[in-house]
């Protein structure tokens, strides 16, 4: 079994990294997931997150938002609306995420009264958003929802 | 014959020119250069995501509950055209052929008795289509502040174009750009964008591995329809950029360099005509020393 796969982390503006990797740790819609080499083929969209990648060089983390993740057996490709390493990641940004998902959330209700599906899935966005806030360790001022 | 002094004020004219032009060239050789990194770094998403895309619309496309983006709305009767042009003049035929490409396209519609929706990215484009489809218009997208396009702006553009299709507004969606092919020579190019078609061919070959989807298929798909969208915007608007800088740049590298032809022509001029007023003088002074 091979020890390392190949790793790309893209958004639509550059690619972020490209890189061997022994494992990474991928923030799915439906939950976590690690990869490691010779994972079975998937593809899964992302919920806002963080992605850790265990390199031979020490782990790095990227804050990622919207997008999917393909995993074959010999890489993992994220695809990342937005993409931006953990480090570099400030209050501004998320204040900026955290108002999107609130306008998106606010629309939701707005033009879905009837059908809860999409506004529930504007919530979830939502306290995805504060979560990864808490996560990396930047006020997300509690919305009320 | 134009006196002396007006020959000379016409050149001292024209080598402004000239360095005007000289500087737009290098300013946009610049800007291109740029550009087409820009255009460069986002190729691998954009080649990724629709190899994904077409392995999925491909397994789940024919189905019924397959999403309107993908499947469209069952009609052809309202079109949607996405004409994105430059903010700016000045850049040879870019503008006029993106036009004039959405102008036959809209003609071929109306002849066909479907209804015809513009909206334009670029002031340039909107200013030409409006002589002719003025009631077509029904919007218009301001990049004129964006000095470097984002996926933002192209989130934008697609939010209102999704916005749009939702209410039911149109059942066809196809963008105009210029693609670029080098500096010389840029395409102007009709893609359509809802319902998205994807290059299946492409997608066939990889069919070989079996992915696990979570969630769903169906699930991903929409989630990813609407991000289709604004990728083919993101795409197609930095392919703009490029050929725009590509455009201005050969179209002032022409007028550099028929400035430099002009300037030629009128020094020859000045400098007869200088020789004319000379040897008129002498003749003048011979003839009267003879005269007496």
């Amino acid at each position: 079994m091979a020890d390392t796969m190949q790793f790309d982390l893209v958004s639509p503006e550059r690619r972020l990294a490209s890189m061997q990797v022994t494992a990474v740790q991928i923030p799915g819609s439906d939950g976590d997931m690690t990869a490691m080499p010779d994972h079975a083929p998937t593809i899964t969209t992302l919920r806002p997150g963080v992605l850790r990648v265990d390199g031979p060089g020490g782990a790095t983390e990227y804050v990622v938002t919207g997008g999917f993740a393909e995993i074959s057996a010999s890489g993992v490709s994220v695809l990342a609306e937005r993409a931006v390493p953990k480090g570099a990641m400030t209050q501004e940004h998320l204040d900026e995420m955290m108002e999107e998902a609130k306008t998106m959330y606010a629309t939701a209700k707005d033009n879905f009264v009837n059908e809860p599906g999409p506004v529930d899935d504007a919530a979830k966005l939502l306290s995805d958003m504060v979560a990864l806030g808490d996560h990396i360790g930047l006020s997300s001022k509690q919305p009320n929802l | 014959m134009p006196n002396l002094k007006d020959l000379k004020n016409r050149i001292a004219s024209v080598k402004n020119t000239r360095k005007i032009t000289k500087a737009m060239q290098m300013v946009a050789a610049a800007k291109l250069r740029r550009a087409q990194e820009a255009a460069e770094q986002s190729r691998p998403y954009t080649e990724r995501f629709n190899a994904v895309m077409s392995r999925l619309a491909a397994s789940v496309g024919g189905s019924d509950s397959a999403p309107k983006l993908l499947s469209g709305t069952g009609e052809d009767k309202v079109h949607l055209l996405v004409v994105m042009t430059a903010e700016r003049g000045l850049c040879g035929g870019f503008n006029a052929n993106i036009a004039k490409l959405a102008k036959i396209h809209a003609r071929r519609l109306i002849d066909a008795g479907k209804e015809v929706k513009i909206l334009t990215v670029g002031k340039k484009g909107r200013d030409s289509i409006r002589r002719e489809f003025a009631k077509n218009l029904v919007g218009h997208v301001d990049l004129t502040e964006v000095k470097r396009i984002g996926y933002a702006d192209a989130q934008g553009i697609a939010k209102d174009v999704l916005g749009r299709f939702d209410a039911g507004e149109f059942d066809v969606a196809t963008i105009f750009y210029a693609k670029f092919v080098n500096v010389v020579s840029q395409t102007p190019t009709a893609q359509q964008i809802i319902p998205a078609s994807f290059d299946t061919e492409e997608g066939a070959g990889e069919v070989t591995t079996l992915f696990d989807y979570e969630p769903s298929e169906e699930a991903i798909l929409a989630d990813l329809l609407p991000r289709g969208v604004a990728t083919a915007i993101f795409s197609a608007l930095l392919e703009n950029a490029a050929s725009e800088q590509g455009a201005r740049m050969s179209a002032m590298d022409n007028a550099t360099r028929n400035a430099g032809e002009m300037i030629e022509d009128l020094t020859i001029e000045y400098n007869r005509s200088r020789q004319a007023v000379i040897t008129n003088e002498l003749i003048e002074i011979i003839s009267g020393a003879e005269a007496l």
